[in-house]
């Protein structure tokens, strides 16, 4: 709780406000339906802090980290960074600002480049360092950050490991001094012993550096490590947001009670005394949303009300938002 | 052990899951020394006999090509009196046609022909085929689908029937071009047969190279590292010089390749057919036409040429083949 | 459900095509200089008879227009010069019997024995079957139908006399099937050679080979079944390939067929006979791609076509 109320006071670096991101989608020859894969959700993020995004795949949280950097442009809505709106401007001077690690370190690093040349592109469009030279011990530099030894300079990325990989994109995202990154499930793709490895980094960068993170994971486990507070999306909904404690000790939308539920716990009388609720049925088509609360349709509690009217993320307590009528 | 005759069963014995030694590991090593893309596709290129040895015939076939007939003492349509119909001897390698021309410097200058025809329409498949492929990826949208339904349209022409009729068409206006404009005359050397075959493949071959340009972008287009020069402010030219287009010219360049052969193909069809280039110009497919009169007596006027077109078609075959496996290893996940 | 609009839109896109090729082929001939009269011994009068009888002199969407009605009752006007008078329509058909005949017979020849040497190869990687089929393919692809044709008609009907040189001779289509089929037997040893490659790599295969099943139930029940596949998408181009093979193997061996025809009628500028052989041909073509994408869909449902 502590925390939390901590987070509140300070400014917020990043506020959105109702963003919405439809895709167009072919459902026949002509007809066309539109997507809804982050639909009217709204949050802030303080400077230092990390938030944390979890859901099931499919639920709009990749597309959500991408629109907030409009790397796909939104549909209404609106981002602020630092106070200012960045809907509608030229982006260059947000690339300095804001940036993103992405979930393959296979597909995110271009396999005709070295390594220097991934690190230092950013530093080329935003002319940083005109001497070549300085850029070269800036590029040392931040390989030293991220851990990678000087000699990998002039490699290729085809010759290094995932966990290697992540950190040379974690060293492209820092090379302009970011303010705030979104971190794309960065550690999904890696073993688990590497995903430790990659966290702990991100963690003591934050603590050098100050730095914001946006954290978009589907691994409950790996998001209340690094988070200070969580938010749960589905079907492109936020449906619960609070500190990251409190979200494991108290969670209060049905959908989260259930996610929680299904992390394996090591100890087999805790386990068993542990109550379990299963998840049931599939996960809707995002095409065809169901009416009213999108998880109804799963919903062991789902009344009539569910049905017709959407619920409002509001604030339950201090620090703690949901979406249900439930409460 | 019992053994069923019948069983479907594979035989197993146990020398099959004896461990294996150490030195099984010692591949695993980390080769450390530092590659590029081009050097490590020549490495692999360089690895591959067959396409070395196609790309040592391609040289010496144009050492023959261009250098040949200004080594030989007769001109490709010079007549030696006195020396019509001659058999191979040692003042006419490949012997001499019923005029007394000789048939050497004849498949030289055909050799020539191919070799040009091959390679200037693989640049001009190149270009056109590139640039119409990398607006349709680029723009996408409605423009991609119009753009591509082109494509299909055009692809689904059978090719050679139109090029026969075009090729029909186009040559004497051409010719009338080339001889009155002056700022053509230069062309006049080059015969209109050749540019009208150009002008063919300019408009009909480019649609494969078009649909792989495109293809590789839309591909690349997805990849998290476009995205990711995206969210570091690249702009659009740099992006695609940067990264689009490294990232496909392998197989820009291979599939330009392969062009190479098919183009010769129907240059040599054109030409057995007598609508290719235009006499007294020597193509490998009009000297075999030529020869088909009377051939029973005279049958090396058939094959040195068709040995030639067979050889020029497969070296540039087996080569374009290696390049496309050297240029374009699949992405290594 | 998505089969069917799949069909549909290639249905369109084949009319489409089609059209197109009708058009093109149209205004193209247009453009062709001379008329067809040029050559003819005739005076000007009776030249101006002539090219009022066939309708020349009218505008050309005039001419468009009637040809596009004539097309769509099968009616694609007579001959001028080759078989003065006669209609176009009926000498493709009795010429396309003769070429279909022999494509149909070089067809069946290439695809039996370019899938057995395309497996053979396959199955032995690396080994001297695979070596030996390797290198004739590759020179078989490399050689022009003509040089073929040729050197057949050279070696086997000239020197040695087992074969007629004439066409209505008993045994005289076989060499112009040898010559259409050479193209396509090697295209397809080294497709179907590359396919089972491919295949005998999956996942799936090594789950036969641990379970135990013998090479010969993984090769025969799962592999070729799966790596043909990809042969059926060849057959529209086979079909072409065979096509354009006829124009030299009928030219050469003096074979009453439609490649021929196409061969002299561009000669001698039959404006009409181009014309029709043309959209025969394309027609022709247009519908086997039709039939392999779609049978190919239907055969391979994890294509997705966008």
């Amino acid at each position: 709780m502590a925390d939390t109320l901590q987070s509140a006071e300070r400014a917020p670096l990043l506020e959105v406000v109702n963003l919405k991101k439809y895709f167009s989608v072919k459902t026949g020859l002509i007809r066309k339906t539109d997507l809804r894969a982050v639909d009217d959700v709204s949050f802030s993020i303080a400077r230092g802090e990390t938030l944390g995004i979890v859901g099931e795949s499919g639920c709009g949280k990749t597309t959500l980290g991408r629109t907030v950097l409009r790397l796909t442009e939104p549909t209404s809505g609106d981002i602020r960074y630092e106070g200012e709106s960045i809907i509608g401007r030229d982006m260059k001077e947000y690339r300095k600002k804001m940036q993103i690690v992405f979930q393959d370190p296979y597909a995110s690093l271009d396999p005709r480049k070295t390594v220097s040349d991934i690190i230092g592109e950013a530093m080329d469009i935003q002319k940083m360092y005109p001497d070549k030279a300085v850029r070269r011990e800036k590029i040392l530099e931040l390989m030293r950050l991220v851990g990678l030894n000087a000699q990998f300079y002039n490699r290729f990325p085809h010759e290094f490991s995932g966990g290697q990989r992540q950190r040379i994109g974690i060293a492209r995202a820092l090379a302009v001094n970011p303010g705030f990154i979104v971190c794309d499930e960065p550690v999904s793709a890696l073993d688990v012993s590497i995903q430790a490895q990659i966290i702990n980094m991100l963690e003591d960068l934050q603590a050098e550096t100050g730095i914001t993170y946006l954290f978009i994971a589907h691994d409950l486990a790996v998001v209340r490590h690094i988070s200070t507070r969580i938010g749960v999306m589905y079907l492109g909904h936020m449906v619960e947001l609070t500190g990251s404690r409190e979200l494991y000790e108290r969670p209060l939308h049905p959908y989260t009670q259930m996610l929680l539920s299904a992390i394996p716990v090591a100890n087999p009388d805790l386990s068993a005394a542990k109550k379990r609720m299963k998840l049931e049925g599939e996960i809707p088509s995002p095409l065809n949303p169901p009416s009213g609360c999108p998880f109804r349709t799963r919903c062991p509690r789902a009344s009539a009300r569910c049905r017709e009217q959407m619920p409002p993320l509001t604030e339950v307590e201090a620090g703690h938002s949901v979406a249900c009528h439930m409460l | 052990m019992r053994v069923n005759m019948l069983s479907l069963q594979n035989k197993v014995s146990p020398e099959d899951f004896a461990p294996l030694g150490d030195d099984c590991f010692q591949e695993e090593a980390l080769d450390t020394e530092e590659i590029g893309y081009w050097k490590a596709s020549w490495e692999r290129l360089r690895a591959n006999r067959i396409a070395m040895t196609a790309l040592v015939f391609i040289v010496i076939l144009m050492f023959f090509a261009f250098l040949g007939p200004k080594l030989s003492p007769y001109t490709y349509d010079q007549q030696v009196r006195g020396d019509e119909a001659m058999w191979p001897c040692f003042k006419h390698p490949f012997g001499t046609d019923r005029l007394g021309r000789d048939i050497l410097v004849r498949c030289m200058i055909g050799t020539r022909i191919s070799l040009i025809v091959g390679m200037v329409s693989a640049v001009i498949v190149m270009i056109v085929g590139s640039i119409y492929g990398a607006i349709s990826g680029l723009i996408g949208g409605k423009t991609d689908i119009i753009m591509m339904r082109v494509v299909d349209i055009v692809y689904s022409v059978p090719e050679i029937l139109l090029i026969v009729v075009i090729k029909l068409i186009i040559s004497e206006p051409l010719d009338a071009l080339i001889n009155t404009v002056p700022a053509f005359k230069g062309l006049q050397k080059v015969g209109s047969g050749l540019i009208a075959i150009f002008i063919v493949y300019g408009c009909l071959y480019w649609v494969g190279m078009a649909r792989i340009v495109r293809g590789q972008i839309l591909q690349l287009k997805n990849l998290d590292f476009v995205t990711a020069a995206q969210a570091l402010g690249c702009s659009r030219g740099r992006m695609i010089r940067e990264h689009l287009l490294p990232n496909c010219i392998g197989q820009l360049v291979a599939t330009a390749m392969l062009q190479i052969p098919s183009a010769i193909f129907t240059e040599a069809f054109l030409s057995y057919l007598g609508i290719g280039v235009s006499a007294p110009l020597a193509s490998l497919g009009s000297l075999t036409s030529e020869s088909l009169n009377g051939f029973s007596s005279y049958p090396y006027r058939l094959i040195f040429p068709a040995v030639l077109i067979s050889l020029i078609i497969l070296s540039f075959n087996l080569f374009g083949d290696g390049l496309r496996d050297a240029l374009d290893p699949k992405m290594k996940k | 459900m998505q089969t069917i609009q799949y069909i549909i839109k290639r249905v369109i896109l084949a009319l489409v095509s089609l059209f197109a090729i009708v058009t093109m082929t149209f205004f193209l001939m247009n453009l062709m200089p001379g008329d067809p009269f040029m050559s003819e011994k005739a005076s000007e009068e009776s030249r101006a008879i002539l090219i009022a009888k066939y309708g020349l002199d009218q505008p050309v969407y005039v001419q468009y227009g009637r040809y596009l009605k004539n097309l769509a009752k099968g009616d694609m006007g007579t001959s001028y010069v080759l078989q003065k008078g006669r209609d176009v329509s009926q000498i493709i058909t009795e010429s396309f019997q003769t070429s279909m005949k022999l494509g149909i017979r070089a067809l069946i020849l290439a695809v039996i024995v370019g899938i057995i040497l395309g497996c053979v190869s396959g199955l032995n990687k690396d080994k001297l079957p695979d070596s030996i089929i390797r290198i004739v393919t590759s020179i078989g692809i490399s050689m022009p139908g003509y040089v073929i044709a040729s050197i057949l008609m050279l070696v086997l009907a000239v020197r040695l006399g087992i074969l007629p040189v004439s066409f209505n001779r008993p045994g005289g289509a076989v060499m112009p099937i040898i010559v259409l089929a050479t193209y396509p037997t090697c295209y397809l040893a080294r497709l179907t050679r590359a396919s089972i490659l491919e295949v005998m790599n999956q996942d799936y295969l090594r789950t036969e080979r641990a379970k135990g099943m013998s090479e010969l139930v993984v090769v025969f029940v799962h592999a070729l079944k799966n790596s043909l596949i990809p042969v059926i998408t060849y057959l529209g181009p086979l079909t072409a390939s065979i096509l354009t093979g006829g124009f030299v193997a009928e030219s050469v061996f003096n074979v009453p067929g439609l490649g021929r025809y196409f061969v002299s009628s561009i000669s001698s500028r039959d404006y009409t006979m181009i014309m029709g052989i043309t959209i025969f041909y394309s027609a022709l073509i247009v519908f086997m791609n039709l039939l392999c994408d779609i049978l190919y869909k239907i055969v391979d449902p994890r294509i997705k076509f966008d």
